[in-house]
């Protein structure tokens, strides 16, 4: 597999990429500008004091967990050569119910609430990260026999985590069910204040970090041989983006719950309309379609269908088209 | 596949043996459950209490388990010989959930039609799944047999997504939930004899044995035989749909029966579908029986649904195969 996941623009066959990366990217940064200008705005009536920092806490969630779900899913496609593999789809959500699972199970509820929310996010960043070194096995040792069989490995262990979930839930009392339940579906909604503090200062730093690996994210993106022919200290920095990866993820899924197909959705929007290599674009891009995507679906959400629906079913939907059109287009080597 | 077949008489006596398994089985399921029923209270006739039990409860139960597990295991088998892939199987093929999804349409629209009306809407949805599934499968050029299941299980995944999507909106969500995850403890007499249709269908299946045998070498290979190719497909199809439609309907829907039970079966005896549908018949109906066994005795007297304990058995059986598989075919 020396083809690179990401092809570089050609000037030839131009579908999607009429205008130049630069220009593509200003689009959708006032594009993404607009929507959350239009989040901020409709429908408010009471006084600003209230509406700025009630619907901004909720933006910036928003922006934040786009970002860095945009950002490590083409970091890890990036070093795994492929665009259909995500963290998510490799079994990291359905860990992340499994842990809420257990802790209310083994724990119950009222002892949840006396640990407090910050303790409760630090045991589930600490167990997703260590399930990823897990999985990181299995990318390095079996995935290098065939992707396909890794990822069917990933949906069909995701699907066996699923199930002992529910083995559990069936298993627990009525009450600490009615407590999980509302951490199942992605929500925006009820971002508890502090840990978005805490999430943003930790995010924010690991994307920084990966900003300045960008160039090495791109000499990386031509296969292992090339990158280490060109330079690279190959093993470190594969370790290093794989690191804050899952950093990245663990922590937006603690933060607001599971959206299994949504890197997949933005990390290959952003593919196919920015015809570049270059990660400075692309990250860029997928970030900015992530927070389109997020801020004008919640807003859609909220003032359209009047809140009825949630966010990430349709997501799942729209995600798993993709997905199929995918494989359907060979895009899987 | 070339498979060292056994002797003939050798493979009769491991089916009897097999036989006898299923109906201790059947047994150990007959006498468990919240009501105890010792074995010996089961033979005094006068014991008006426990032959209640035992004749709207017990009975029906252990009959429902075993013509759901032989009814998909040979749905599976079929669907794999007419595909000709060894993963593909109701429940990695968006057949079960298109089913699903069938249902829900039917209970919307049409809430108070009969049971037979749903059956027949919720197996025309489940026809089109699959269809729809195997007119992808026809247009890609497969570069991996493993590119099958993946590609079903996430158009299983869309119309699920499609499906709770619909119920949420219109809140069915709660009655939906009764017939995406299979369960047993709601089979009482009345309630499950519509499963006999299952039986019977699994009866023409054996009965048009031989046509599929001969599918599954391929289509020129049929057509070469002088044997009408869409008319067998068409045939298995509707056999495979109707089965679902009848399980999802009566009991729920149960993943990886039909993936598993058939890739063993296969295994052991090869791909003759004349010979192997009584093997999937016995490992079918002792599967489930085990798993739901397994379900009622870990949480006495409560019991976890089938489709939660096969979701995780039949997921790692299916995990152990493909990793198996996988140092071969790769």
């Amino acid at each position: 597999m020396s083809a690179s996941a990401i092809q570089p623009a050609r000037p030839t066959r131009r579908r999607w990429g009429r205008f130049a990366p630069s220009t593509s990217l200003v689009i959708l940064a006032l594009l993404a500008a607009g929507v959350v200008v239009l989040f901020m705005t409709l429908e408010a009536r009471g006084s600003w004091s209230f509406i700025i920092p009630f619907r901004g806490r909720k933006v910036l969630g928003m922006a934040l967990v786009g970002t860095s779900i945009a950002a490590s899913t083409v970091m890890f496609q990036t070093i795994t050569n492929n665009r259909i593999l995500t963290p998510s789809i490799m079994g990291f959500d359905a860990l992340y119910m499994l842990i809420q699972t257990c802790l209310v199970f083994f724990l119950g509820s009222n002892r949840l609430l006396q640990i407090g929310v910050n303790t409760k996010f630090a045991v589930e960043v600490t167990i997703m990260m260590g399930f990823s070194a897990v999985l990181y096995y299995f990318l390095f040792v079996v995935g290098q026999r065939s992707l396909h069989l890794l990822v069917l490995v990933g949906i069909v262990f995701g699907l066996m985590i699923r199930s002992f979930t529910n083995l559990l839930q069936r298993v627990m009392d009525p009450t600490e069910f009615a407590v999980l339940q509302d951490l199942g579906f992605a929500s925006f909604n009820s971002i508890d204040r502090n840990l978005l503090m805490i999430s943003s200062v930790v995010l924010i730093v690991v994307l920084v970090g990966m900003w300045r690996m960008r160039y090495t994210l791109d000499l990386l993106a031509l296969g292992r041989e090339m990158a280490i022919n060109l330079g690279v200290n190959y093993q470190r920095s594969v370790m290093i983006v794989l690191g804050a990866t899952t950093a990245l993820v663990a922590v937006s899924t603690a933060l607001v719950g599971p959206i299994t197909f949504f890197g997949l959705l933005v990390a290959n929007l952003a593919y196919a309309l920015v015809r570049s290599y270059r990660h400075g674009v692309i990250i860029v891009a997928a970030a900015l379609l992530a927070i389109i995507t997020l801020v004008g679906g919640q807003m859609i959400l909220e003032r359209v269908f009047s809140f009825d629906t949630s966010l990430s079913v349709i997501v799942e939907f729209v995600g798993g088209l993709v997905f199929i059109y995918l494989l359907v287009k060979g895009v899987v080597r | 596949m070339i498979v060292p077949q056994p002797r003939p008489k050798l493979a009769r006596t491991f089916l009897i043996l097999g036989v006898a398994v299923v109906l201790i089985l059947a047994l150990v399921s007959v006498t468990i459950g919240a009501y105890d029923l010792a074995i010996a209270e089961l033979l005094d006739v006068k014991n008006l209490r426990a032959n209640l039990v035992l004749l709207v409860s017990r009975v029906p139960r252990t009959i429902a388990i075993i013509l759901v597990g032989m009814s998909m295991g040979v749905a599976g088998m079929l669907m794999q010989m007419l595909s000709r892939n060894k993963f593909v199987s109701p429940s990695t093929a968006g057949t079960l959930e298109a089913a699903s999804l069938g249902i829900l349409v039917v209970t919307m629209f049409a809430p108070n039609s009969s049971v037979f009306f749903k059956i027949l809407i919720s197996s025309l949805f489940a026809l089109a799944g699959t269809a729809l599934l195997l007119a992808i499968l026809r247009r890609v050029p497969l570069r991996s047999p493993l590119v099958v299941p993946l590609l079903g299980i996430m158009l299983g995944g869309v119309i699920a997504a499609f499906t709770t999507f619909l119920a949420y909106r219109y809140n069915f969500l709660q009655s939906l939930a009764a017939w995406t995850n299979g369960d047993f403890s709601r089979v009482l007499r009345g309630r499950y004899e519509l499963l006999w249709l299952s039986g019977g269908l699994t009866l023409l299946a054996y009965i048009a044995a031989d046509r599929f045998t001969v599918a599954g070498m391929g289509e020129a290979f049929t057509k070469n035989l002088g044997v009408n190719y869409g008319r067998i497909v068409a045939l298995g199809l509707t056999i495979v749909s109707l089965i679902t439609a009848v399980n999802v309907v009566t009991v729920g829907a149960i993943p990886f029966i039909g993936l598993v039970v058939p890739n063993v079966v296969s295994m052991l005896i090869g791909d003759n579908v004349r010979r192997a549908i009584p093997w999937l018949a016995v490992f079918g109906a002792g599967f489930v029986l085990a798993c739901d066994i397994l379900g009622r005795t870990l949480r006495y007297p409560f019991e976890i649904p089938i489709g939660t304990v096969i979701g995780f058995v039949g997921g790692a059986l299916f995990l152990a195969m493909l990793l198996r598989r996988s140092s071969r075919v790769g």
